[in-house]
């Protein structure tokens, strides 16, 4: 059955069932690889995507739910905090293997778009279903507030 | 400066091109010939729109290699870095091998050690090449051509390297070129270089094996033995085909499992879930955790080894009735998983006279023999497109291959003609095998007037090495080196140390997880160490130093890192709960401080200050950003991780109860960099050993508890 969808601004149409997971109609149907599957069950983070503008875990958001929305994903991520956020985690250096970062920068585009300058709880209580094997949290956290900074101007 | 220049061609191991200009021939086969790419040599590439290409022969898992190989190119060739661009190198053990092992593959910290003259050879060697080119084209002297930022220039002339390089690909470099003295360098050991993978990985662009997407590809998952040592003796898979998607399910020709083929991942996922499958267990791993601990702590009455030079555990005994104080300890440590953020997968496909495998691939120079052998191929019929790793902490680095061996299968049951991309999920991640070994150790220090005078320390441990590849290089009389490594080479002056292995056995597949065996015996070595000071009514620090006080360069440098990390972090600073480790491992040595806070009875990690000595600093953002990684690395697995059994079956599935370190127990952390005019050594894995002693030295510190069950949660920690 297709359903319509509204990805990075633009309308796809989706031949899948309708309890097919979002991440994997994104990168097996619609070849958007940039979000990344790391454990299937909402505990890693590295699926993160927006709906409506919000972050959410794609693995375990359903087709079905996303009937309607707009999804943004790292591919077509932008406005002012994606800028800031994608430009401090390259000034720092943030990723190592890379893999969890697509996730990453979602959530933290997340939170500064609602919080636009954290403290470190803040930081630690939004990124902390995020994980990250290569343990790159400590230039996360500095990565959020130089990202902070860069949107002050 | 006493880093060697070895006399080794930076071709040797890595077959000559000479200088011939290899267009259309080059690994990726990525630049056709009218693209004008000439390959210098195997290591650097010009384009004709003059930006250097380096071709990166280790695999970039996350720790640095395609910047840091690409440094030493820069360096040597003065190329523009912002420019400059990293190709993954095929598989090819002719002009690829590690330098160290003899074959391609990435691990044991070596990448930036085994290529430090190579690397640079090859930017010498093209930078010959170029100037001459100039130096010919405007009639003038080679020396007075200079470079910068990619530039050739003498006088008035100026021109960049693709205006050059059709000349520069014709003409032959010297057997030796001349590097720079490392008082000229203008990149190497300097801050402010930025990572070359660092954009693709935050615009969602680099390529993973799990992005690989090849046309007519099939997704296969497969069922295997829940307990390890299982075999397949029937499934039914008439469930399977209500799922969408569904194509077909055979059973892998070796018995491990069943192949679930579908049209994608998803599709797979539920298929697999719905075959039901029967296993033979009779020589299977049918043992509980409790069963398997008190059989390896049983091994320890008396050690098939005695492996410590000059050991001799009658002596030993005797010191010990001498002694005035003793202590007795006792360790236990769980296998681990190593989860790295990809799960494993990777994809092949049918080629003209073989396959290709597109692949994070750690160990080409391995998987193409491995996969020829089973595939009756020959390996240079096994191609490998190394892709970008999502992390491997060891995982992919599989002596025999495992997960491209089950591909090859999965393939070959399939008919061999459809290309097949083999995934993994979490849970087949967590509970798949190929573990940090479970191990127990028991010690007897024996003191007298506060000094030790004996030390009697045995470990069982099921060897890593025995029956692989590396077997005849590792294994020793018997003794894989790994299983005793940063305790029977301990470089503390130690008298009356001896040191007893004993290989236990058990068909639970193990394998090397970061730091391999340092990860377990440097935690018992400085906790030992820690315990020994206190019962000598020592500071920690101190007590290290007195004996480290030989003089031999290991102990002068871990003196070093030992002294800078204590001096950094305020140690003795009153009212902070503190603890220390140091150890050597892959070369390197790294001392780390770490502090922390009571809040409820709970731990807080609040900070931890790291000094490491790895030689001449390449790129140091770079091995801070590895200090800080294998900092928590290990200490995620320290304070809670566990892989245990029961009845054979592992307890554990995924995320939830395999927690992985978050960003909310990350310390601050502060490194600092020695530095030293030796050769580079590793970084990848130094950093991890001391970090678990440390936090739990400071937990002695603040609580009086002694850590020696592991993960620290099965001790009674808690933490914040």
């Amino acid at each position: 059955m297709a359903t319509n969808l509204k990805i990075n601004g633009k309308e796809v149409s989706v031949d899948a069932d309708a309890d097919t997971p979002l991440l994997w109609v994104l990168r097996d149907d619609l070849d958007l690889t940039g979000t990344k599957f790391g454990c299937g069950v909402a505990s890693c983070g590295a699926c993160t995507v927006h709906v409506d503008g919000v972050a959410m875990r794609s693995c375990q958001t359903y087709l079905s739910d996303v009937e309607g929305t707009e999804i943004t994903t790292i591919e077509g991520v932008s406005g002012k905090a994606a800028k800031a956020v994608q430009t401090a985690w390259r000034d720092l250096d943030v990723v190592l293997c890379g893999y969890c970062q697509s996730g990453q920068i979602m959530q933290a585009v997340d939170l500064l778009a609602s919080t636009p300058k954290p403290t470190n709880d803040d930081i630690d209580a939004a990124m902390a279903g995020n994980a990250c094997r290569c343990a790159t949290y400590h230039r996360i956290r500095a990565a959020i507030h130089h990202a902070a900074e860069i949107m002050e101007g | 400066m006493t880093i060697q220049t070895s006399r080794r061609s930076f071709l040797k191991g890595a077959a000559a091109t000479g200088a011939a200009l290899f267009i259309g021939v080059n690994a990726k086969g990525a630049f056709a010939a009218a693209s004008g790419v000439a390959d210098l040599n195997p290591f650097v590439r010009i384009a004709p729109d003059g930006i250097v290409h380096v071709v990166i022969k280790h695999f970039e898992m996350g720790q640095g290699t395609t910047t840091g190989l690409a440094t030493l190119v820069a360096e040597e060739l003065d190329a523009d870095w912002e420019t400059l661009a990293v190709d993954l190198a095929p598989g090819d053990s002719n002009r690829y091998a590690n330098l160290f092992f003899g074959t391609q593959g990435t691990g044991g910290s070596t990448a930036i050690a085994n290529s430090f003259m190579q690397y640079r050879q090859a930017g010498a060697a093209a930078r010959e090449v170029l100037v001459a080119a100039a130096a010919n084209t405007w009639g003038v002297a080679p020396a007075d051509v200079t470079i910068e930022k990619g530039i050739l220039k003498a006088g008035t002339n100026s021109a960049h390297f693709g205006e050059m390089v059709a000349k520069a690909a014709t003409l032959t470099p010297s057997e030796e070129p001349t590097v720079k003295d490392p008082a000229q360098f203008t990149l190497i050991g300097k801050d402010g270089l930025r990572r070359k993978d660092s954009r693709g990985k935050t615009i969602g662009q680099t390529t993973f094996a799990m992005d690989v997407k090849v046309p007519g590809q099939v997704t296969a998952m497969i069922l295997r033995s829940p307990r390890f040592g299982g075999t397949l003796v029937s499934f039914d898979a008439s469930d399977a085909a209500d799922i969408n998607g569904f194509i077909d399910a055979k059973a892998l020709p070796n018995g491990s499992g069943v192949a679930v083929y579908a049209k994608n991942t998803w599709s797979a996922m539920q298929a697999r879930d719905m075959i039901e499958a029967e296993w033979d267990f009779s020589a299977a791993e049918n043992r509980s955790t409790d069963e398997m601990i008190a059989y390896h702590q049983g091994l320890l009455d008396k050690p098939t080894y005695q492996v410590r030079e000059g050991g001799d555990f009658a002596a030993t005994g005797k010191a010990l009735e001498a002694a005035d104080t003793m202590l007795e300890i006792d360790y236990v440590f769980p296998n681990l998983a190593h989860a790295p953020m990809e799960p494993l997968n990777c994809v092949i496909e049918p080629t003209a006279n073989g396959v290709k495998f597109y692949d994070g691939a750690q160990f080409p120079g391995i998987t193409q023999p491995v996969v020829a052998s089973v595939l009756d191929l020959k390996p240079e019929q096994v191609e490998v497109e190394t892709v970008y790793a999502g992390g491997s902490f060891g995982r992919r680095a599989t002596p025999l291959s495992d997960y491209q061996v089950e591909a090859a299968l999965a393939f070959t049951t399939l008919g061999g003609q459809t290309p097949v991309k083999l995934v993994w999920n979490r849970e087949d991640d967590v509970r798949g095998g190929y573990y940090r070994p479970m191990a127990a150790q028991r010690a007897k220090i024996g003191l007298k007037d506060g000094k030790i005078v004996g030390w009697d320390h045995r470990i069982a441990v099921k060897s890593i090495l025995k029956g692989g590849p590396f077997e005849s290089v590792l294994v020793h009389n018997g003794v894989d080196d790994v299983s005793v490594e940063g305790i029977k080479d301990s470089h503390y002056d130690i008298p009356g140390m001896a040191v007893g292995l004993t290989d236990a056995e058990t068909p639970v597949t193990v394998l090397w997880w970061r730091s391999v065996g340092h990860s377990q015996n440097a935690y018992s070595m400085e906790t030992l160490m820690d315990a020994a000071a206190v019962a000598a009514g020592a500071d920690p620090v101190q007590f290290r130093l007195d004996h480290l006080a030989g003089g031999t360069p290991d102990q002068v440098r871990l003196s070093g890192v030992l002294s800078l990390a204590a001096e950094k972090a305020g140690w003795g600073t009153p009212g902070k709960h503190m603890g220390v480790a140091v150890h050597k491992s892959f070369n390197s040595y790294v001392a780390e401080v770490a502090e922390i806070s009571v809040q409820d009875g709970a731990i807080k990690l609040e900070k931890i200050t790291c000094a490491v000595d790895c030689g001449l600093a390449v790129n140091p953002d770079i091995i801070r950003a590895q200090m800080e990684g294998g900092i928590g690395y290990g200490l995620g697995a320290i304070m809670r991780n566990k892989i245990t059994f029961t009845e054979g079956e592992v307890d554990q599935s995924n995320f939830p109860d395999y927690e992985p370190l978050r960003i909310t127990d990350m310390p601050d952390i502060e490194v600092h960099i020695v530095a030293s005019a030796e050769a580079p050594t590793g970084v990848g894995e130094p950093g991890l050993p001391p970090a678990g002693p440390a936090l739990a030295n400071a937990i002695f510190a603040a609580t009086g508890t002694r850590v020696t069950t592991l993960p620290m949660t099965d001790s009674g920690i808690e933490f914040v």
